[in-house]
């Protein structure tokens, strides 16, 4: 079939190595499926071009001048490297939110994939009402991204809020929380954690694919439940674990919300909630400075490819695959 | 031939996928531990609707989580707490929403159909550089978005809600992408080969297997991108400008600016009704949303 369907020339480019006929060979037939391949493709193709890859060009050359929006494009000068200079040695607040960013990410979510695990695994041994319980547990990951939350959150932990309130029950007297540099950011974390439910779906997910077999073989030798726990769900687990930490790191450097929220806008008490998109945000649409604001979004886009390449170049030493199966 | 090697009274023993029902006790227990768990999770949100139902003294004096007397003023002093009325908000969050649901279902829909079914030249590559834009942070690009946009004259335009809507349509949203491709991968190819033999091409093949096989795939995009751009503050706070034209978390960040005591109620009855209809969300299609993130999280 496709030695019929196929003319001459293009015979010989398929045909060097002998392909089964029928479906492999109808498959094959390039020109046909490669134009509508492209006409499919072509929303997504200018939107790469139009909306991705234009404004990343655009904004790697807009961080080597000093670019604000008021002058017109054509008119703007270019600094050298005066934009990278500055984030690295003259620039302390740059500095300060990089803290922030990395304090936050660093507590925040091995805490949250902690109570994600600890919960999915009370779940998974529950037998009555799993589906009620991972619901209501993946509530607040559905609400908790929206300002209206985070307006919740602020108050819940302000001078008159819920926190002080359950504070004063055990007689210890709160402070307003928020408003302290100490604390403010510790606020957003216990946000963060607070949805832990989507990383909590997906760890119960993966312990569902867990061969009941390999507890029976472990109970077998001899293996208590925390044996059991080390020796057989981690290693099992690796992969998700895996995968929900490269996803919540990535998603917890980029925090900018609740951060906005709790100090309107300003990264304040003393710029403890000064998360770095908060500070790219200020510098480029209430400062103005676009060129240093590109400089800051290139660097923070090559620090996150190099985490992430850092967290796949380790995996290898820790997550477990079974056998290739699946890929 | 484990079960022989076991000694019958070791449940406690066995692991998670053990005997379905362990020892009463230890489920009795865990029972407890959950449920203690979940008042603690849930109990923001019922002091976030008992607050807004507080009067302005209750909110500073009364601890607990129900008001001693029921407010419901605070929804009408903030449903009217602007110069506009707050629906002209809700108005045009559901505009966006519902504009972004369309956006990206059709066009991620076509996007992914040519990942998942055709063979093309360079798809490997192009399919590479979708997987990379996946976890590429959006507020890296939203300085030059901005400008370019601006550039066309779109910010605060005729209609400025259009960068908002213009990368939605352009199947930007990597995401739905990937989560559709890993869907059609599971529809059975001899379908597409039936329709091939009936002399279906490939855009017949979409039209008639494809597109109506997709169902469930579309509708779990069509939620999270409504619940996403419902709760997204970031691009709409940075191209929005008008009053008119703002959604209703810009406009919730109207209250925080008036900063005065008073405003506290009315700013917690309309973060309740802001929430709203993604709770109402959560209620219709819970199971959905919750497989949603496993489908596509997890299968590799």
């Amino acid at each position: 079939m496709a030695l019929t369907t196929a003319p001459g020339p293009t015979r010989r480019r398929t045909g060097s190595v002998p392909t089964p006929a029928g479906r492999r060979g109808v498959g094959r037939a390039r020109h046909g499926d490669g134009l509508a391949g492209y006409v499919f493709l072509s929303p997504w193709l200018l939107g790469l071009l139009a909306v991705t890859a234009i404004p990343m060009l655009l904004s790697l050359y807009l961080s080597f001048t000093n670019y604000d929006i008021l002058t017109p494009l054509p008119e703007v000068e270019w600094v050298g490297f005066a934009n990278y200079e500055r984030m690295f040695t003259a620039d302390p607040s740059y500095w300060h939110s990089v803290r922030v960013t990395l304090t936050f990410a660093l507590v925040a979510v091995p805490l949250k994939l902690a109570a994600a695990l600890g919960v999915a695994l009370l779940l998974n041994r529950a037998w009555r009402g799993v589906g009620l319980f991972r619901g209501l547990f993946y509530l607040p990951s559905l609400l908790g991204g929206s300002v209206a939350l985070a307006i919740v959150w602020v108050n819940m932990f302000n001078r008159e809020g819920a926190f002080n309130s359950l504070l004063a029950f055990f007689g210890i007297e709160g402070k307003p929380w928020v408003n302290d540099p100490d604390w403010a950011l510790e606020t957003l974390m216990v946000l963060a954690i607070w949805q832990f439910g989507a990383p909590m779906v997906i760890f119960l997910a993966g312990l569902k694919q867990v061969p009941t077999e390999l507890y029976e073989a472990a109970s077998v030798d001899g293996a208590g439940r925390w044996r059991q726990f080390v020796a057989v769900t981690l290693p099992m687990l690796s992969p998700v674990i895996f995968f929900n930490l490269v996803l919540e790191t990535i998603n917890g450097f980029q925090g900018f919300t609740a951060a906005f929220v709790l100090s309107n806008g300003t990264g304040g008490p003393v710029d403890s909630t000064l998360m770095y998109t908060l500070n790219l945000y200020i510098t480029g649409f209430t400062d103005l400075e676009m060129g240093y604001a590109s400089a800051m979004a290139w660097v923070f886009l090559i620090a996150i490819a190099i985490i992430t390449a850092i967290f796949f170049s380790t995996g290898r030493f820790w997550v477990h695959y079974s056998d290739g199966e699946d890929r | 031939m484990t079960a022989t090697a076991t000694p019958a009274t070791a449940p406690a023993a066995t692991g998670p996928r053990g005997p379905r029902r362990a020892s009463g006790g230890g489920q009795a227990v865990r029972l407890l531990i959950l449920i203690a768990i979940v008042a603690v999770v849930l109990y923001p949100l019922f002091w976030m609707i008992g607050t807004s139902l507080k009067s302005q003294e209750e909110i500073v004096n009364n601890i607990g989580l129900l008001p001693n007397e029921f407010t419901p003023g605070n929804y009408v002093d903030g449903w009217t707490n602007f110069d506009l009325s707050f629906g002209r908000f809700f108005l045009n969050s559901a505009m966006v929403s519902l504009l972004t649901v369309i956006g990206n279902g059709v066009s991620c829909l076509l996007a992914a159909y040519a990942f998942a079914r055709l063979r093309f030249r360079l798809r490997g590559v192009w399919f590479a550089v979708m997987i990379g834009t996946l976890l590429l942070p959006g507020h890296v690009l939203i300085v030059p978005q901005y400008i370019l946009f601006r550039s066309l004259g779109l910010v605060g335009g005729e209609w400025p809600y259009l960068p908002l809507l213009i990368p939605q349509f352009l199947a930007t949203e990597a995401f739905f992408v990937f989560l559709m491709v890993q869907f059609m991968r599971g529809i059975p190819k001899e379908l597409d080969e039936a329709a091939k033999i009936d002399g279906a091409n490939a855009f017949g093949i979409f039209r008639y297997v494809i597109l109506p096989l997709s169902r469930p795939a579309l509708v779990t995009t069509a939620i999270f991108s409504f619940i996403w751009t419902w709760n997204d503050f970031f691009r709409q706070l940075v191209f929005l400008s008008d009053l008119d034209d703002y959604t209703v978390p810009v406009a919730l960040t109207l209250f925080i600016d008036s900063t005065s005591q008073s405003a506290v109620g009315p700013m917690f009855a309309m973060s309740v009704l802001s929430l709203l209809p993604v709770f109402l969300f959560f209620v219709a299609f819970q199971r959905m949303l919750v497989e949603g993130i496993n489908t596509s999280g997890l299968k590799g």
